[in-house]
């Protein structure tokens, strides 16, 4: 599989991210010298093998469901680039 | 009087038990040491007057006759730990500015224990790298060259500032993360010890995610010992990381110097991989001979699906990364670049603060994770890590630890590798560990041809630290340690 300048376009915009028009052509040859490098798995014979979903057997570990934090808004808010009265600011959503 | 610096962890805690110097002394001979190194450019924020605080409240705590395993202990912390108020930006624009109100637990943990903070260390922006030439501030320069030359070197990444400062004795140990080799290679390439522990055996609480199930902390310090004494004071069972394991932390430090008499070592054939260095093949043959010598059996293994360890890494660690770094979009902390709209806003801010390795993992992780890929890449990968960790179960009937080389070369120059995926390959003997969850140590073992530091590697099992501080002080006290000749 590989990419094309279209694909590199819908991932930006999937990921957010802007990408300039020029930059597409050298970001899709990056890409699919990674995508090429990754397809020797293919090779792998995975029938029958789970897909690890831990590295170390544990159990999960469960905890009551209660409020164990909190009711410091002022902190939260307080590395925002923009923040008024402890609300997050951001530019108009809803017309 | 001795150069404070120049102690070791172990010897600066004899010191200052029987008072020779206070931890003022001490931490005013590393704040005057980083001063005069700022060449290398390992930290990226210096904390004097904090670690001054710091000394002061352990010198007040000594002469009370009080004091934790590393009181008065001055450290570098990686800029990926959040510490409370003071800048932790994983040294990507995208988190100007960022001063978390919260403290990591790894951090904490050494604070709790007497530990005084210098300052914050260069890295990788994200970790994502392995020359530290990804970083938002710059270059770390390696304080180690090649003989008769004048040329820099890169430290290794991503805890190439962590390397660096510990290798220059500006820190007498550093804190650093391991994702894919990000401890074991820079220590590999500065001469110095690192070790990324099991996964779960120090809580990732408060350190910025990269791949969350990769992802670990663990020190890098100059000899076995004052890996092992760091090492103690990180790790922790933790409630706010579930994937901590719910385990008591063993005294390393007890495991130095046990008789290796009867260790079985295992050494993988597919390590011997393709292009491979003499001088590295030659190391690694030394290693096996020096174990020998103190009586451990050297076994012959196989794993089998070593090579496959690190196209599986390239799909696991951005499709991880693509989702942790979802959260960096202008609004809650750090870069914001205005926009049309928020979208607009969103896609311009993370255009401007992430660097060009970071976006290419972004779009490599969200290209995997999209419709219709998910199972052809993420889940096959996901397979192939089985397949891995198999490998490894196997082997452990066989042997006790295995013993590979740290890194496929020796340091390299800055701009040298300019290819992703050349770059990647620096891990390839590193990552199989994390892809399995694994402990592994690096230790440095010989000098190469050119005068630079090499290291081997050391892999046990799940939680099998102990045998890693043990053979690894045997390695060491054979090979002796490395020192940089200091020029800055």
């Amino acid at each position: 599989m590989s990419v094309d300048q279209k694909t590199v376009k819908r991932v930006a915009r999937l990921a957010r991210l802007k990408v300039n028009e020029e930059d597409v052509p050298r970001l899709a040859g990056e890409l699919n010298a990674i995508l090429g490098f990754i397809e020797q798995l293919n090779e792998v014979n995975v029938d029958n093998v789970e897909p690890l979903t831990s590295v170390v057997t544990m159990k999960m570990k469960m905890r009551k469901d209660e409020v164990t934090d909190g009711h410091y808004p002022q902190k939260i808010t307080a590395n925002a680039p923009a923040q008024d009265d402890s609300f997050f600011m951001v530019p108009k959503v809803v017309e | 009087m001795t150069d404070l610096t120049s102690l070791t962890i172990a010897a600066a805690r004899e010191g200052l038990k029987k008072k020779q110097f206070s931890a003022l002394d001490l931490t005013d001979a590393y704040l005057a040491a980083m001063e005069k190194a700022r060449v290398l450019n390992a930290y990226i924020v210096e904390t004097p007057e904090k670690a001054r605080e710091m000394a002061k409240a352990s010198d007040a705590r000594l002469a009370a006759g009080q004091g934790g395993a590393l009181e008065g202990i001055p450290l570098g912390i990686k800029d990926l730990f959040a510490t409370e108020g003071v800048h932790t930006q994983a040294c990507s624009h995208v988190l100007d500015g960022f001063k978390p109100p919260y403290e990591s637990t790894v951090s904490a943990n050494l604070w709790r224990d007497g530990a005084v903070m210098l300052g914050k260390l260069n890295m990788d922006e994200f970790a994502m790298g392995s020359s530290n030439e990804t970083s938002y501030y710059g270059n770390v320069i390696n304080p180690w060259k090649r003989n008769g030359s004048n040329a820099a070197l890169v430290p290794g990444g991503s805890s190439g500032g962590s390397a660096a400062a510990v290798a220059a004795h500006i820190c007498a140990a550093a804190t650093a993360t391991d994702t894919g080799g990000s401890i074991r290679q820079p220590a590999a390439f500065t001469g110095t010890v690192g070790i990324k522990p099991t996964y779960g055996r120090c809580s990732r609480w408060g350190i910025v995610a990269f791949a969350s199930s990769l992802d670990q902390a663990g020190p890098i310090a100059r000899d076995v010992r004052d890996t092992a004494i760091m090492l103690k004071s990180m790790a922790s069972v933790d409630p706010k990381d579930t994937t901590s394991v719910d385990l008591p932390v063993p005294d390393y430090e007890a495991a130095i110097g046990r008789p290796i008499k009867g260790l079985r070592v295992g050494i993988p054939k597919e390590y011997r991989v393709d292009g491979m260095p003499a001088e590295i093949d030659a190391l690694w043959q030394k290693g096996a001979d020096w174990l020998k010598a103190q009586g451990a059996e050297i076994v012959d293994i196989s794993l089998p699906h070593t090579k496959y360890a690190l196209p599986a890494y390239y799909i696991v660690a951005p499709a991880e990364a693509s989702s942790n770094l979802a959260r960096y979009d202008g609004v809650r902390y750090g870069l914001r670049v205005p926009g049309d709209d928020i979208v607009d806003m969103y896609e311009k801010s993370r255009a401007a603060g992430f660097g060009r390795e970071v976006q290419r993992r972004i779009l490599i992780g969200t290209y995997v994770l999209s419709a219709g890929y998910y199972d052809a890449y993420y889940v096959r990968a996901q397979k192939v890590r089985t397949l891995i960790k198999r490998d490894f179960d196997e082997a452990w009937n066989k042997v006790d630890v295995v013993l590979t080389p740290a890194t496929p070369s020796p340091a390299f120059a800055p701009g040298e590798i300019t290819d992703p995926v050349q770059m990647y390959l620096n891990d390839i003997f590193t990552v199989t560990v994390n892809m399995a969850g694994l402990p592994g140590i690096a230790v440095p073992a010989g000098l190469s041809s050119d005068g630079l530091p090499l290291g081997l590697q050391l892999i046990g099992k799940p939680f099998g630290e102990e045998t890693l501080f043990q053979t690894a002080a045997a390695i060491e006290q054979a090979a002796g340690g490395y020192r940089a000749k200091k020029w800055w």
